[in-house]
């Protein structure tokens, strides 16, 4: 068996690229993605940690977790494209609107 | 074996990672997180839960990804990331910050709450054998609300993206 430490490691791996194209990226759409990457990362240490501890419980929540994901990335998407129609652009460093 | 496949799939997983940030066509992104997620799906089959396999394939890859991919195909974008960033001095702070948060998750993980605490593996009983069984025993009885309430919480998000999708008349 590989041990659960891989795991988790792998995880936080993922997890901080997901962060990182966050951060660098300019594109609404790839931003989007990087989170869902990030929500990958955190239930793959989930599922690991539930592997560690014996239970079903863990599997259960991610199952929870991929649910909220899935509403999430639709209502997401609508809203991106709500922008596009507004302003006919995809670029977060002009969406400072709510900025004051 | 089990320790090939892991460090196979988890380079995999890094690689397609690195492409979904580093490409600049948001086509691409989409299709190495497809890669990614598959990865994810091999793991969690090594780690015995062959439900959230299959559900991973399902909905991420399949029902996820295919509404990523349609929203790049209406949105035309790719033009977007090409003229000079006027941010560039603040997105080269991504680098080290996402280093030290790397550090801080390692610090957090390698802690006495992740490492010491014993393998308390309940005994194998039928309840922790049987993968998709015991899934499905939890689902339907001790989460079985959480479950009902999951459904409320997709009809909500439908109705939400149709109030957004629709078009004002006049």
């Amino acid at each position: 068996m590989v041990p659960e430490p891989y795991y988790t490691a792998l995880s936080a791996i993922l997890f901080t690229i997901g962060v990182v194209g966050v951060l660098v990226r300019r594109n609404p759409l790839v931003i989007f993605m990087s989170i869902e990457l990030m929500l990958n990362a955190a239930n793959l240490a989930l599922v690991a940690f539930g592997h560690r501890a014996g239970t079903a419980d863990a599997q259960v929540l991610v199952f929870f977790v991929m649910t909220v994901a899935a509403a999430e990335v639709a209502v997401g998407l609508a809203i991106i494209v709500a922008i596009f129609r507004l302003r006919r652009r995809l670029s977060v460093d002009e969406l400072s609107i709510m900025r004051w | 074996m089990n320790h090939l496949v892991f460090f196979a799939v988890a380079v995999v997983a890094v690689v397609s990672a690195l492409g979904l940030v580093l490409r600049r066509n948001p086509i691409h992104g989409a299709l190495f997180l497809v890669v990614n997620l598959g990865c994810v799906a091999v793991l969690y089959l090594l780690l015995g839960a062959e439900f959230l396999a299959l559900a991973q394939v399902i909905i991420y890859a399949g029902a996820i990804m295919v509404l990523f991919v349609f929203a790049i195909m209406v949105l035309i974008p790719g033009k977007e990331e090409t003229g000079p960033d006027p941010l560039r001095s603040q997105r080269l702070l991504a680098l080290p910050l996402g280093a030290l948060l790397l550090f801080e998750i390692g610090l957090i993980l390698s802690s006495s709450v992740f490492v010491a605490a014993p393998p308390s593996r309940a005994p194998a009983g039928p309840a922790a054998a049987g993968g998709i069984q015991s899934v499905g025993r939890l689902l339907l009885g001790d989460y079985l609300f959480p479950f009902e309430v999951t459904s409320v919480l997709l009809l909500a998000a439908l109705v939400g993206v149709l109030a957004l999708a629709k078009r004002k008349a006049g």
